[in-house]
């Protein structure tokens, strides 16, 4: 007999994942792969892959795990998702496909589609399968003689990539930083996105006969025109990489971080292992000022760092902008909500360092441009809290490197780079894709950008 | 040869190391007052070094370090024919003096090594260029001799009087500005309290005064905000607006704050690592 409820994933106990840094969530058993697939309906009309960027096959995959065809099941996955073992983590499957399951409401809950995305992606990874693919995706020999330099190595790049490679076009992808993988090696945190998971996807896509080639900042060390040279096209997925902060007084105090600093300490520079090369702040009492994603990520990092978290929001409960999964493991772990609450000043010790904040109270008010109840301050309501250190979580913009480097490629008033629903760009042969377009999103948005940008380099060969 | 290999290594000063390292893609662009960011080992740090020399046809690219903190030790631990873990630049905006046609470049102590391609370019536009170099001590000072080609007069000054004047670089400046100079740019590179003095009076003697500023990086690309400082009121950062600013914007008590961020921990490391080389 199916059970109705749905499986939801064995995970680490908040206890006692606060103090390391394992991935928090352990994966599913065979077993339990097996029993939730079984509660796919197998719907003919997919409403599941309406939710799905990419459009992966989502009720074929499950069939074949259903059955135990695990070959099968990655075949299909792979063929229309390069870059699975990252998506079954941290895509917000909720909003997604998982949104119009039609078990949702009435029977136990939405097929748990991530989890066994994730199942499947890594039963791939660990026998070896990675290229394994349906025949119409390795059509070499079409496209020989093609080249295209990509730019960035996060989601969008990436994806972007291994179709072109899979389609027998010579791709180089430069990166700036030392390690490929862009936010996924420098935002996302272990916890969530173990780093030798990221590794075999980058490897896996290297091996598909893309160049990786580190060190190289596009805008500085090379140039579009001279990669147009070189190559028939250039992708840029460069990401949205700035980070933005509170334009209040105290920000630049000793132990006031961007998120993006702090995290890319931790996950790219490894600081959070004992002996690590490159320093970063232990704090006692960490503030983290935002409720995104990266919002959480720096809260439950700083936590497993060893220190009391508070995280300030100017909203309340209902429009924190972070997956529910991730507030509710946020809480499970510790992480104190200072909800209606909005920060005034940073104060700072005669050395320069943080040692409190100064906050305003707020109430929500009229809906704003972006349909959420806007937040008010309330008039004599400051007050003080006591901290060591403060981490700005406020959002990311468009890196204007490139765009400072040629300015016949036109961009917004947001400094994103503007462009047809296919990447196409003002400039002929260069195409764009993810957070670059589009100001900051998901890793799913970025990839499905990079494929239909691949696709879309394709089209302009022929 | 090898990506990042270090084919020259000279000590110019005591602790003080000009290194000469292969990465033709870094040279192929790269202008004065432009930086890059090195990583020594496997997990290290990254860490910037402005650009003191290039050969675009050796595809070479010269960096001068002084070993202050675990990863400058480690550095002057490599030999000639080892190479780095990565070497990443041009990063920075390049320097441009063009508006300027009297000169005066002050570099104190491995400061010289940012002013000493400013010198070459200025020398080889025609314009009017004098240099001040200061140091400690004689041990310190360097290019002196680069400099004595590229300038029109080289003023040496130290802190005891072992070469040179006795006094520091703001005491040549300025008896060389009440003797008569005339200069309509000072361009001033160096630990940051001699920058702050340097510009404390230039703002006296109205002369317009550029600094470079060495903050403390990750990604140099304006990812993280580690470089920030406040330039005009406004927060700004080092790798992607700068290196170089308006010295009298700059709010150096700040800048010299946050170059003490992690001070124990670096301090920590040095330990470690002297610790480990002695036992080995």
């Amino acid at each position: 007999m199916v059970k109705t409820e749905r499986h939801e994933m064995p995970a680490q106990a908040a206890e006692i994942r606060k103090h390391n840094f394992n991935e928090v969530a352990l994966g599913y058993t065979a077993e339990l792969a097996k029993e939730e697939a079984e509660r796919c309906l197998g719907c003919k009309n997919s409403p599941c892959m309406a939710g799905c960027p990419v459009g992966v096959r989502i009720p074929d995959f499950i069939a074949r795990v259903k059955v135990g065809d695990m070959e099968g099941a990655v075949k299909i996955l792979n063929t229309d998702n390069n870059l699975s073992a990252i998506c079954g983590r941290v895509c917000p499957q909720e909003s997604q496909c998982e949104k119009y399951c039609v078990r949702k409401l009435n029977l136990g809950g939405s097929v748990a589609i991530g989890n066994l995305e994730r199942y499947v992606a890594d039963y791939a990874l660990a026998n070896g399968l990675e290229n394994l693919c349906e025949s119409e995706c390795n059509k070499a020999g079409k496209y020989e003689g093609r080249s295209v330099a990509v730019i960035g190595s996060g989601p969008a790049s990436l994806s972007c990539a291994s179709d072109l490679a899979r389609a027998g076009v010579k791709v180089v992808m430069y990166e700036a930083l030392h390690k490929a993988g862009g936010v996924l090696v420098y935002g996302i945190p272990e916890f969530r996105l173990p780093k030798s998971i990221v590794q075999k996807v980058v490897d896996n896509v290297k091996s598909l006969g893309v160049d990786l080639e580190t060190d190289v900042v596009c805008g500085k060390t090379v140039f579009i025109d001279e990669l147009l040279f070189e190559h028939d096209a250039v992708f840029i997925g460069t990401g949205a990489g700035l980070p933005s902060f509170l334009r209040i007084k105290g920000e630049n105090l000793n132990g006031v971080y961007s998120a993006n600093e702090y995290l890319t300490r931790v996950n790219l520079m490894k600081a959070y292992k004992d002996g690590a090369i490159t320093p970063i702040l232990h704090g006692k009492k960490v503030v983290v000022v935002g409720a995104g994603n990266v919002a959480m990520d720096a809260a439950r990092t700083a936590l497993r760092l060893g220190a009391e978290v508070n995280l300030v929001y100017r909203r309340s409960r209902a429009e924190m902008p972070a997956r529910e999964d991730e507030i509710v493991h946020a809480e499970e772990e510790g992480v104190v909500f200072d909800l209606l609450r909005n920060p005034v000043e940073i104060l700072g010790d005669e050395n320069g360092r943080v040692k409190g904040m100064r906050v305003i109270k707020m109430e929500l008010g009229e809906p704003d441009a972006s349909g959420r109840r806007s937040p008010v301050p309330i008039e004599g309501s400051e007050f003080e809290i006591e901290c060591d250190e403060v981490i700005v979580a406020l959002g990311t913009t468009p890196n204007p490197l490139i765009k400072n480097s040629m300015p016949s490629l036109e961009t917004s008033k947001r400094g994103t780079i503007v462009a047809d629903e296919c990447g196409r760009t003002s400039v002929k042969g260069v195409y764009v894709g993810g957070d670059a377009m589009t100001g900051a999103a998901t890793v799913i948005l970025a990839m499905g950008a990079g494929k239909k940008a691949a696709k879309a380099i394709l089209e302009d060969f022929d | 040869m090898k990506k990042y290999e270090i084919l020259k290594k000279r000590a110019l000063a005591s602790n003080v190391n000009e290194y000469v390292i292969y990465a033709p893609l870094v040279a192929k662009h790269c202008l004065a007052g432009q930086f890059v960011i090195l990583i020594v080992e496997p997990d290290g740090e990254r860490v910037p070094f402005t650009i003191c020399d290039y050969s675009r046809e050796d595809g070479t690219v010269s960096i001068l370090v002084q070993e202050v903190g675990y990863t400058t030790a480690k550095l002057a631990m490599l030999k000639v024919g080892d190479a780095l873990e990565d070497f990443v630049g041009p990063l920075g905006n390049p320097t441009d003096l063009k508006e300027f046609d009297s000169v005066v470049l002050v570099g104190g102590g491995i400061g010289s090594a940012v002013v000493y391609p400013q010198a070459k370019q200025l020398k080889a536009d025609g314009k009017k260029v004098d240099v001040i170099v200061g140091a400690r001590n004689e041990s310190l000072l360097m290019y002196v001799d680069e400099f004595e080609r590229n300038s029109d007069n080289l003023y040496l000054i130290t802190d005891d009087g072992s070469n040179g004047r006795k006094g520091f670089v703001t005491d040549m400046l300025k008896s060389l500005v009440e003797s008569g100079k005339k200069y309509d740019c000072v361009f001033a590179v160096g630990p940051l309290p001699m920058m702050k003095a340097v510009c404390n009076l230039t703002r006296e003697l109205g002369v317009k005064t550029i600094v470079s500023m060495n903050s403390m990086m990750v990604d140099g690309t304006g990812m993280c905000g580690c470089c920030r400082l406040t330039v005009g009121g406004r927060t700004k950062y080092a790798c992607i607006d700068g290196p170089e600013f308006d010295g009298h914007e700059v709010d150096f008590d700040e800048a010299i704050l946050r170059s003490k961020i992690y001070k124990a921990q670096e301090q920590e490391h040095l330990c470690n690592l002297r610790g480990n080389y002695g036992k080995n």
